[in-house]
């Protein structure tokens, strides 16, 4: 690496101050893969209601930080902190239950099931046994559903099952159920990847509707997403937090220039 | 499911253009579909009954059919478990078995009695002609209302601990097969056992009445061939509201996606665990039924291939369909009985082909071939319409 200015090694020092009121806090986390470091972060947090989007090339983490906050990668070492409770050695289900929704990377839906069918799913707070073998959701969640799939264009889908869908829909159907489950906390791991242009902008237009009123956490590699979000901006590369900001700041920065050039620019 | 010779079809000019013999077929499967529980409804509890009462058939066909629908019970939880949770379980026939001892063990209380009180069945296999006690855990077994609940709680409460310490070890897949199989045979083993004072590989027999009724009794065989008419109906119908509650559909989520169902919050363990413990209950008031009804219960129905009988009798008829199971295991059963007497030598070697054949030709079984051919009926009668908007909906 090439030495760094100066300028940005101040700005790391203070960028992180250890704000208690973050809704997530990732503290010192290392994960390690057979003595490779996925991820080695000092501070990270997402406030309340906050829309963050993290960025980075190729194997810089992002993922992985999904992962360690989900409960589906466990840290080698530091502490992951939810909603002020400790989630750093919880289960992945019970993680989901204090309010962590995800959807994954490549879209998750359960395919024999009908898109009505996984919405009704994802509604909140509806895990156990008995309470699926009796009762039915309610008016206002039949129409909240109904509401949401009209929003994303498969209310005519509705009934049929999810494994006919396309790509685009697939990504808008997994959205849809994080939305309806009502989480604390939307970890939106690459909600872009595969769409079209236009069905880009309509996920945007979902999220950016979300946005101050939800914590969201979003992942993305499509700058020009990014830019429609328009919102604080993490940039991690080779596990590490490497900048911290507006969109265009950090796209000024000489270091995230660095590791995105130096590793060849993934999008224009 | 009686389906109406076709009106004389006219040659199909175009495959596109709507043709109205094609169209009254499909009237005619959506209406066998539709009809389809009720006729078979009407056939085993009306028609069987009456053709016996007017002499047709004898009581000894009528008491086949009364097992067949016994193991068409174990059909109908090996369906929930396996063909709607997507858990293979080669361990089904050992709930029915267990659930057949049970039975067995208060039938055999009921029945001749030698020394002090020991069923007969025990006596004879008892190395201890002196002095015998009857061992205690026999002796509830007197009580009728002890025996039924035993019958559901035992081999329920098994597979509810079983699958629940299976499940949270996260054994699935082919593991999971494996290990019910190794059970199974293990059991086998066990009660075969002269020691375990369950009459060892003689199994339990020598019944004589039940509730009261002689099992010799031509009218007690008609009363036990209607109560598995009615097990296998109430059988199905909670089958139904459970597959087509909330819950059935997490136990298709499960078969799907496991891994994303938990990060939903949901915990596929207590699923499992439930579905195991519903289809084991239903396996066994299968053994239940068909232990007065057989005459006999012995061990080796808890053999690994009896369990194999009832997996391939629910692909037969079509994984994931509650009617599939249900036909799968009756069509099973039949040709089973009528090959093993017809062509005593080559029955396996004839039952194995067809099996196979089926499969490769239909891998969603009867039922998925029959929708099919309704999908197929329906498409070509009607008039050519744009295709579904499956599509890309481009906002």
């Amino acid at each position: 690496m090439i030495s760094k200015p100066v300028t940005a090694q101040i700005q790391h020092e203070t960028l992180y101050p250890a704000d208690k009121l973050d809704l997530v806090q990732v503290e010192n986390v290392v994960v390690q893969f057979d003595g490779f470091k996925a991820l080695d972060i000092h501070y990270f947090g997402v406030d309340r209601n906050e829309l963050r989007v993290v960025i980075g090339p190729n194997g810089a983490g992002k993922t992985t930080l999904c992962d360690v906050i989900s409960g589906k990668t466990r840290v080698t070492s530091g502490r992951v902190v939810f909603d002020d409770v400790d989630i750093t050695y919880r289960r992945d289900t019970d993680i989901a239950g204090l309010g962590v929704g995800r959807k994954f990377q490549t879209p998750t839906v359960f395919e024999s099931l009908t898109v009505y069918e996984n919405m009704e799913l994802a509604l909140p707070r509806r895990w156990k046994v008995w309470q699926n073998l009796f009762g039915t959701e309610t008016k206002e969640q039949r129409e909240h559903i109904h509401h949401l799939l009209e929003r994303v264009h498969l209310i005519d889908v509705r009934n049929l099952p999810a494994k006919s869908l396309s790509h685009g829909q697939r990504q808008w159907l997994e959205i849809s159920m994080l939305m309806v489950s009502k989480p604390k906390l939307l970890l939106v791991d690459e909600p872009a990847a595969g769409l079209t242009d236009k069905e880009t902008a309509l996920t945007a237009e979902l999220l950016n509707e979300l946005k101050g009123s939800h914590t969201i956490m979003v992942i993305e590699h499509d700058m020009e997403f990014v830019r429609q979000l328009g919102s604080r901006v993490t940039v991690l590369c080779e596990g590490k937090v490497l900048a911290d900001g507006p969109l265009e700041k950090v796209q000024a920065d000489a270091k995230v220039i660095e590791a995105y050039l130096g590793r060849g620019k993934e999008r224009k | 499911m009686t389906e109406p010779t076709a009106s004389p079809v006219t040659p199909v000019v175009d495959s596109r253009t709507p043709d109205s013999g094609l169209a009254s077929l499909a009237t005619a499967h959506r209406l066998a579909t539709k009809s389809s529980l009720w006729v078979a409804l009407g056939v085993f509890a009306l028609v069987i009954p009456l053709s016996y009462g007017a002499g047709v058939i004898d009581i000894t066909t009528l008491n086949q059919f009364g097992r067949y629908l016994c193991i068409a019970l174990v059909a109908l939880g090996l369906d929930l478990i396996w063909g709607y949770t997507g858990i293979l379980s080669l361990c089904q026939m050992m709930f029915f078995t267990l659930g057949g001892y049970c039975m067995g063990m208060h039938l055999a209380m009921k029945g001749p009695l030698q020394g002090d009180g020991i069923p007969q069945a025990l006596y004879v296999v008892s190395s201890q002609v002196s002095g015998m006690t009857l061992p205690w855990f026999w002796q509830p077994f007197d009580s009728t209302w002890f025996s039924l609940a035993a019958v559901v709680l035992i081999p329920g409460l098994f597979a509810y601990l079983y699958g629940w310490l299976a499940f949270r070890s996260r054994v699935r897949g082919v593991y999971f097969s494996i290990i019910t199989q190794a059970t199974t045979l293990a059991a086998t083993q066990v009660f075969r056992l002269n020691d375990l004072q369950l009459c060892g590989t003689n199994g339990l027999t020598n019944f004589k009445t039940l509730f009261g009724f002689p099992l010799e009794e031509a009218s007690t065989k008609v009363g036990l061939y209607l109560l598995s008419v009615l097990a296998l109906t109430l059988g199905f119908l909670a089958c139904r509201w459970l597959v087509n509650s909330r819950a059935g559909r997490v136990l298709v989520a499960i078969r799907d996606s496991e891994s994303r169902l938990r990060f939903a919050g949901y915990q596929p363990v207590a699923y499992k665990t439930f579905a195991f413990a519903v289809a084991a209950v239903l396996g066994a008031v299968g053994g239940m039924l068909y232990t007065p009804q057989n005459g006999i219960i012995t061990p080796f129905k808890m053999n690994p291939e009896e369990s194999i009988y009832i997996v391939a009798m629910v692909a037969l008829g079509g994984r994931g369909t509650l009617t599939g199971a249900i036909l799968g295991s009756l069509i099973f059963s039949f040709s089973y009985s009528w090959l093993s007497t017809k062509f005593a030598d080559w029955w396996l070697i004839i039952l194995g082909s067809l099996f196979v054949f089926v499969i490769l030709v239909m891998p969603d079984g009867l039922v998925g071939a029959w929708r099919r051919l309704g999908l197929w009926l329906t498409a070509r009668s009607q008039p050519p319409t744009p295709e579904p908007t499956v599509k890309e909906a481009t906002p």
